[in-house]
């Protein structure tokens, strides 16, 4: 019987539970200290090859008091002393970090993150789990899945103006809705599909999750294999069999235009057009859904010549995008149409550090979630693409993208 | 093999219901078995030693608070058997060590005996046989430890 991608990976059916042998398993700072203390009440070793582990620190980096630097300080020993992968601060994104040629084709890939479903886009399933699960993955290099059933996203067209990746992922998750995917995995598929890069592919699997869905994945193609080649990676191309979804629905890319998600919803998303003249008070570039080379880029070339007219923070996603962006000359542009550039990791994503909103503020980010007081009580989040957060930052207020357009 | 007596609930149990947020602050099990299902039933926590619970669709939905498979583990339910789990009550439970299963519901009552066969995939009511949807090895070496952690713990 032809099977869905997810099946295929998990050697089960839509709705069997299965043990599975777990490829890459990563933590970062805020579950890698909840997994450490779980795995000492285990009381046991480290029980699968220490490199299929990742602790990588992004959450709050670099600490922004004396406790977190404590907590951080305890998991960044016991990181090295147990010889896994280690990220220190600085490093960037534990999503964007496994993205940098650690995650491959057909791989099971676990998270201590909800954004963890980012890896899918190299044809991977790629899951979060909770601290206790991790640590039980630390001890075993296995646990267990329920095979979820697949709703399958047939991309066609290609997108064109204004739009971007981002605005495919604002697409799927209010037409889907918050819960609509709930536990599903999402298979995009279609001639539509290779037009997208794969740091379009990583953005649109990152949001997988504001639907509900368990994972969101893209086949392996041409180029996914050429850029994980540029990691040094040699992988098979994944060919989609005949099977059957659970649901299946259809995107014109041409049909996309830029969207906006409305504070508190992520799902309540409107074309930026009707929302054209709402003032801001800062613009957030980054975070695991856009904090990107492409993104940068894109954002530099917009603001190249210059000034933004409110606060602009950027946060490159991992060191080897601001290195990148630094060498292009991406960075000067980015500082000198007046951007703050902050250290690669999740930034002011959370709400604990550098970019904290006031009581009634408002900020345009290029995040997954807009949730209340997500980054500051009494703050209020537009969620956007890079592009439509360039054009919104030069005129401090929400502003279409094409009005900017080269 | 597991028996028990069946105690049949409705539909969209929440995690509120099985355990309110007013109980979290302490870490006593006790105390949460004590007030199980307090919002929705009071005279439930004191039958629940032995039960079974045969629930409607959506069983666990709402908050992911782990105390809620705990208090119904520490009030001595035998397992929970339901169509549809909310997901992440769905893992607590496995992990915490309470047998949860995953079936179409024959129609049955209150005090009915319950067998269920985890290995096999079945339980049986009134003379009838069911199938559930089979857990796998480890899930099943998991239930048997009493959850995750026990299960590590023991093979140190
Ligand atoms: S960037 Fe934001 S959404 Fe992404 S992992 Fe960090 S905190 Fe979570």
């Amino acid at each position: 019987m032809s099977r869905t991608l997810t099946e295929r990976i998990l050697h089960g059916n839509a709705g069997e539970y299965v043990d599975a042998r777990v490829d890459r398993a990563y933590v970062h700072d805020g579950t890698g200290v909840l997994t450490l203390a779980s795995f000492r009440e285990m009381g046991v070793p480290i029980g699968i090859d220490p490199a299929r582990i990742s602790v990588l620190f992004d959450h709050i980096c670099p600490a922004n008091n004396g406790t977190t630097a404590d907590l951080q300080r305890e998991l960044r020993q016991y990181a090295s002393s147990a010889g896994v992968l280690f990220s220190d601060c600085g490093g960037g994104i534990c999503h964007q970090i496994m993205s940098e040629g650690c995650i491959l084709p057909g791989e099971v890939v676990v998270g201590a993150d909800s954004h963890s479903c980012t890896g899918g886009a190299f044809g991977a399933f790629a899951t979060g789990v909770g601290a206790t699960d991790m640590a039980a993955i630390w001890a075993s290099g296995e646990t267990w899945f329920r095979v979820p059933e697949t709703i399958g996203i047939s991309l066609e067209g290609t997108l064109s103006g204004g739009a971007e990746a981002k605005d495919v992922a604002l697409n799927v998750v209010s037409r889907l809705g918050m819960e609509g995917a709930t536990y599903a995995a999402l298979e995009y598929t279609g001639p539509g599909a290779e037009t997208i890069d794969m740091e379009g592919r990583l953005c649109i699997c990152n949001m997988g999750v504001e639907t509900g869905a368990k994972n969101a994945l893209f086949y392996a193609d041409p180029v996914c294999r050429e850029y994980l080649a540029g990691y040094g990676h040699h992988v098979e191309t994944q060919v989609p069999e005949d099977c059957s979804y659970r649901e299946e629905c259809i995107i014109d890319l041409d049909d996309i235009v830029p969207l906006v998600a409305l504070p508190h919803r992520v799902d309540s998303t409107r074309p930026v057009a009707d929302l054209a003249g709402t003032e801001v008070d800062q613009v957030l570039l980054g975070t695991c859904t856009n904090g990107r080379y492409t993104d940068l880029k894109r954002f530099a070339e917009m603001v190249r010549g210059s000034k933004v007219k409110v606060r602009t923070i950027v946060v490159p996603a991992s060191a080897s995008v601001l290195l990148r962006a630094t060498e292009d000359g991406i960075i000067a542009d980015l500082i000198a149409a007046g951007c703050m550039v902050v250290t690669p990791g999740c930034g002011p994503c959370l709400g604990i550090h550098s970019g904290v909103l006031g009581e009634g503020e408002v900020c345009l980010s290029t995040a997954n979630r807009n949730f209340k007081n997500r980054m500051g009580v009494g703050g209020e989040i537009y969620l956007a693409s890079p592009a439509t957060a360039a054009a919104t930052a030069l005129t401090g207020s929400i502003t279409e993208p094409e009005v900017f357009h080269a | 093999m597991l028996k028990g007596e069946v105690i049949c609930l409705g539909s969209d149990i929440d995690t509120d219901l099985v355990i309110a947020g007013r109980y979290l602050r302490t870490k006593e099990r006790a105390v949460w078995a004590a007030h199980v299902f307090e919002d929705l039933d009071p005279t439930l926590a004191p039958r629940l030693s032995g039960a079974v619970i045969v629930a409607g669709r959506n069983f666990g939905c709402g908050s992911s608070r782990e105390q809620a498979p705990i208090a119904l583990k520490e009030a001595g339910v035998v397992a929970v058997i339901s169509p549809l789990f909310a997901r992440i009550f769905f893992r607590n439970a496995i992990n915490v060590g309470l047998p949860v299963l995953e079936a179409d519901i024959p129609s049955c009552s209150d005090g009915d005996e319950i067998r269920i066969d985890l290995e096999a995939g079945s339980f049986e009511l009134c003379g009838t046989t069911y199938p559930f949807t089979p857990l796998s090895p480890r899930m099943r070496e998991i239930l048997t430890a009493g959850g995750l952690v026990n299960y590590w713990r023991g093979k140190a």
